[in-house]
């Protein structure tokens, strides 16, 4: 399982010390370079989505890999104060959103 | 490396779930205390609690006692579990669970404003953001937390344990931390057996890929007494995405083999390990695979499901849009994990007292690292992380830091954690993982295995794990991250070791599926009894003690 970090929407979490999704995986799996966030080796993701919802860009989002069926459908959070609202776009392109309470 | 030394009155290592919750009581007891988390990664997402949980599942809703709550585990884990302590964990669960509330959990309620519950032990949770809440209080707590930092090995003087040796992942700083007391809360171990998928989906397990079972290596090696390793657990998940079966449980599914059969029925006596032991079984006789039947719900309850499932394991949800899976009839395929080593499902861990000490002076432990005391999920590990620091507290109050430390046990120390800094040729990682868990699959029961044991290939297992720790010692690593990996490798090295020996030890097969013994298939009386073993520190054999079950009643 893993993520892809967008390139053109992350914004390498300026003035920070260390980029949110750096800050928080819990692999230590993602490391800021050239002030963009990178996922150093993927196989290492545990795919807890952690770094998805600290992205204020929304630049990151969960796939499945090809081992286990994935067919290129992606997952992302916004994450607002009360609400936590996941988006799915699946592969044709078609978005589905699920709202939480947190 | 630079070296640095610090003191603290309670050294806690681990920030996980246990940890933190220690944390944060330290400062409520003993607020004149100086406590320090160790945590190897950041303690606001760290742990088992990363992805968020959506229920808790050790709490006693109305009707239920700590009595009956024992009653339940013990049932479950067919008679053998530490009494004391498991009906200790009953009495403190909705206590703890009071407390995260109001720290700022939202917990599903009813009308009448009870929680909402979900089964006679369980309650919903909106628990995406479980560990944020909890790092947030150990801030406001004013306890110190060293992020990026790998405990690698106790600090003893005397036979007693007196802080820490760590380094740090991103400075490279290697510490020696003094403390008066130290409670050990790390995670139990994955990546011990061939993990249910491959490639880049090799780390989508049920358990942390990341808890490597450090605070077991770590006691194992100064010689503390471990307990009931051979109760692996196995969990029963959806297949390839691994999401957990509870919920749809809960919802009312129902197990079905290829035939659609109901093969459950054919049980009478029906716990966690026999639901798993049951789809093994169909496997075999060629009936698989098995699936969670859940149809008849409605539409709202199908939305219900997935929302649950998204503060969960959100692969599950993503998975079914892309395969265009309606909610209306659901039919996931379940299979059986990989092996793990933990004491928060089953009781692998630390051999402990009441007062949650080990039988090295100086440390105590709780949650998964805890042995004894299965099924106390996340609100038991919370109890235990308060019960080992009000005993910790006792016991700093009549301790001092040691008041030196030979530089040359520091030297030891560092130039073992450094030295696959050193190699520049050897065997990688990737390698040295590969064969640990090629070893414990074939010859000590993985998955492929059907998860059965017997005398012959576990003693296999023993010579092949002997040979690989010899050549742990040529681990290479290129930097920290490397070195805390190549650590991981060799801690999980050193568990699949003792839990080779629990293996072989224990005649009879006392859990399905997590201990199937083909040679010695009969559950018997004479073997309700706890095996410990404890490494004797100057030969470094394994040696094996039998502890007697004690009934509370």
């Amino acid at each position: 399982m893993s993520i892809n970090i967008n390139e053109n929407s992350c914004n390498g979490c300026p003035k920070r010390k260390e980029g949110r999704c750096e800050r928080i995986c819990p692999g230590n799996l993602i490391k800021r370079k050239n002030e963009k966030a990178v996922i150093e080796n993927k196989s290492d993701c545990w795919d807890c989505a952690a770094c998805v919802k600290a992205c204020p860009q929304n630049a990151i989002e969960i796939y499945l890999p090809e081992e286990i069926g994935g067919k290129g459908a992606n997952l992302l959070a916004e994450v607002k104060k009360n609400e936590i609202v996941w988006v799915i776009k699946n592969q044709s392109g078609n978005y589905k959103e699920y709202h939480l309470a947190r | 490396m630079e070296i640095s030394e610090k003191n603290t009155d309670i050294l806690i290592i681990g920030g996980g779930a246990a940890g933190s919750f220690a944390g944060i009581m330290a400062k409520e007891y003993a607020p004149d205390f100086d406590v320090t988390i160790i945590e190897k990664a950041h303690i606001d997402r760290s742990g088992c609690l990363a992805a968020g949980i959506n229920a808790i599942n050790a709490y006693l809703t109305p009707g239920q006692t700590p009595e009956k709550y024992l009653d339940y585990v013990k049932r479950d884990s067919n008679g053998l579990v530490r009494d004391d302590l498991v009906y200790s964990i009953g009495q403190g669960l909705n206590r703890v669970t009071q407390k995260v509330e109001e720290w700022g959990l939202p917990i599903h309620k009813d009308e009448d404003g009870n929680y909402l519950a979900r089964g006679p032990r369980s309650i919903k949770i909106d628990g995406e953001n479980f560990k944020p809440i909890l790092a947030n209080k150990v801030r406001k707590s004013r306890v110190e937390v060293l992020n990026r930092t790998v405990a690698t090995n106790y600090i003893i003087q005397d036979g007693a344990v007196r802080g820490s040796y760590a380094f740090n992942l991103r400075d490279g700083i290697f510490y020696v931390i003094k403390a008066k007391a130290v409670i050990c809360a790390t995670g139990g171990a994955a990546g011990i057996y061939r993990p249910n998928n491959s490639g880049q989906a090799r780390h989508k397990m049920w358990y942390s890929p990341f808890n490597t079972g450090a605070g077991y290596a770590m006691g194992i090696r100064a010689g503390a007494e471990m307990t009931t390793f051979e109760m692996r657990f196995v969990a029963l998940r959806v297949k390839d995405v691994l999401a957990p079966t509870g919920s749809f449980a809960f919802a009312g599914a129902k197990q079905v083999n290829s035939n659609g059969e109901e093969y459950l029925k054919k049980y009478d006596k029906i716990n966690t390990p026999i639901r798993l032991y049951a789809t093994v079984q169909e496997e075999k006789a060629g009936k698989g695979p098995c699936f969670l039947n859940l149809n008849n719900i409605s539409k709202e309850e199908g939305e219900e499901l997935k929302r649950s499932l998204l503060g969960m394991c959100p692969g599950i949800v993503l998975q079914w849009e892309e395969q265009g899976i309606s909610t209306d009839n659901i039919k996931v395929e379940i299979e059986g994990t990989e092996p793990y080593i933990v004491g928060g499902h089953c009781q692998a861990g630390y051999w402990i007292d009441k007062n949650r000490q080990t039988t090295l002076p100086g440390l105590f432990a709780a949650g998964d690292v805890a042995g004894g005391a299965p099924k106390k999920y996340v609100t038991g590990a919370f109890v235990e992380g308060e019960t080992a620091v009000i005993n910790a507290i006792k016991y700093s109050r009549e301790s001092d830091f040691v008041d030196d430390i030979q530089d040359s046990m520091i030297k030891e120390e560092y130039n073992r954690v450094i030295r696959p800094l050193k190699h520049t040729d050897g065997i990688t990682v990737e390698e040295l993982e590969n064969k640990l868990q090629d070893i414990m699959e074939e010859y000590a029961g993985g998955k492929s295995k059907s998860y059965e044991l017997e005398e012959e290939t576990l003693k296999e297992a023993r010579i092949l794990l002997k040979e690989l720790k010899k050549q742990a010692d040529h681990i290479v690593a290129e930097n920290h991250h490397q070195l805390m990996l190549a650590h991981e490798v060799i801690d999980r090295i050193e568990v699949a070791r003792v839990l080779v020996e629990h293996l072989i030890y224990r005649k009879e097969t006392r859990w399905p599926a997590y201990q199937t013994r083909i040679d010695y298939p009969e559950r018997k009386e004479d073997w309700l009894k706890f095996i410990n073993s404890v490494i004797d520190t100057d030969s470094k054999k394994i040696k094996i003690i039998e502890r007697d079950y004690q009934s509370l009643k």
